[in-house]
């Protein structure tokens, strides 16, 4: 495929995925405005994912659709990083998922903003916005269950420690990202690390949390359509209703 | 024709919002009318996700459609990104009135910044009001609780 309907693809499917997830939040989360308030950042994801989708087909022009990518590719298609499907697990593994990945976001929208491309840098400019308060979400729950009791701070550190390995993935590269970088079209994720540390090091400190050492880093893989079991789960309720009812609306 | 088009499309409520009309909010960015009388009514949304924008463009094609048209169009475009700068006078009076805390005024361009130091309360105009959470029932708005008279109530958030 083309590189740059990949490299779409991949940021929607990160999107995608993130926000099915903090989807299985909404009357489960511990407050009611929790509920909406997952409620509220999933469905600014699920938006950037309809963008970045419709673009990875038009780009591709297989006359595929964003359903058909959302909701008809297998799970060797998709092209997210390991971070994001993730079960969401205990809350406070979940909003380590969130600082992990929306601190990762902000800043690659960020350089986004300014890319050759077009349409990339016109979704970038619009997600900023609503990532940053995304960010500063996660980063007040840190704060809270960090800095609070000794039980919510035993169990945001090892929602923390969940989360580790997995961000190694999330800040690499590889040939078809530096492929397009070369264009001026990508952003280097790799390069986003630096400031990631930063802002990361930054919260834990605050909250009173030991930054993670010694964690073993999995393979990875996700960009080639390698996944972890937790994938299959997620794209079998998440398709379910497209597959059993072609074409539904509502 | 350019007029009378455009305040067909303008009227359009947004369904969420609906004492704001889309002029109002401004999601309503350009409409153009060919020499032939087709209408190209350009929109952009408030937020990457916002479910509302399917109704719209099916209530502005109506709209336009009943101003005389025949011939409509509507376009999504992104860039530039909406911002509540753009959100009329009149719009933040219709959202007070309704009970919706407006968003602070647009900042003057390349002016000073203006440090917001409260949302007053819709109802009683308290500016003892503190945040509940900085997500609603929208994803425009944030919920608030007004200290003094005890009444929760929604705030259409700055996006700038």
């Amino acid at each position: 495929m083309n590189p740059l309907a990949t490299y779409a693809m991949r940021l929607g499917d990160d999107a995608l995925v993130l926000s099915h997830r903090l989807g299985e939040w909404v009357t489960n989360a511990p407050q009611l405005e929790e509920d909406v308030a997952l409620g509220n950042v999933a469905l600014d994801l699920l938006g950037q994912a309809r963008t970045l989708l419709s673009y990875a087909a038009e780009v591709e022009g297989a006359g595929r659709s964003e359903d058909d990518l959302a909701y008809l590719r297998d799970e060797r298609d998709f092209c997210n990083v390991h971070l994001v499907e993730l079960g969401n697990g205990d809350f406070a593994v979940s909003m380590a998922r969130q600082l992990a990945f929306s601190t990762y976001q902000l800043a690659l929208y960020e350089r986004l903003q300014s890319s050759t491309d077009e349409t990339l840098a016109a979704v970038a400019a619009k997600a900023v916005k609503e990532v940053d308060y995304h960010r500063d979400h996660a980063t007040q729950w840190v704060l809270r269950l960090g800095d609070g009791t000794d039980e919510s701070h035993r169990r945001m550190q090892a929602g923390l420690d969940r989360v580790w390995p997995l961000v190694d993935e999330l800040l690499g590269t590889d040939d078809i990202e530096q492929s397009l970088v070369a264009e001026g079209v990508a952003v280097d994720a790799s390069t986003l690390r630096p400031g990631w540390d930063e802002y990361v090091d930054g919260v834990l400190a605050e909250a009173t949390l030991g930054r993670p050492e010694g964690l073993r880093t999995p393979p990875g893989g996700g960009r080639r359509g390698i996944h972890t079991e937790a994938m299959g789960y997620l794209l079998a309720e998440m398709q379910s209703l497209h597959r059993a009812h072609p074409g539904a609306t509502w | 024709m350019r007029e009378v088009a455009w305040a067909g499309a303008a009227a359009v409520l947004d369904p969420e919002v609906p004492v704001l009309t889309i002029e109002d909010l401004g999601v309503l960015r350009d409409v153009t009318v060919d020499e032939r009388g087709g209408v190209v009514v350009t929109i952009t949304p408030t937020y990457s996700g916002c479910p509302a924008m399917d109704a719209i463009r099916h209530d502005v094609e109506d709209a336009v459609r009943g101003a005389g048209f025949e011939h409509v169009e509507v376009r999504t475009v992104l860039s530039p990104a909406w911002s509540t700068d753009w959100m009329t006078e009149s719009g933040r009076e219709a959202l007070a009135a309704f009970g919706i805390a407006p968003p602070p005024p647009a900042r003057p361009a390349g002016g000073p910044v203006l440090v917001q130091l409260s949302v007053r309360c819709p109802q009683c105009g308290s500016a003892r009001t503190r945040e509940a959470s900085r997500f609603g029932s929208t994803a425009c708005k944030s919920m608030w609780l007004c200290e003094d008279c005890r009444e929760p109530f929604d705030h259409f958030k700055a996006h700038r």
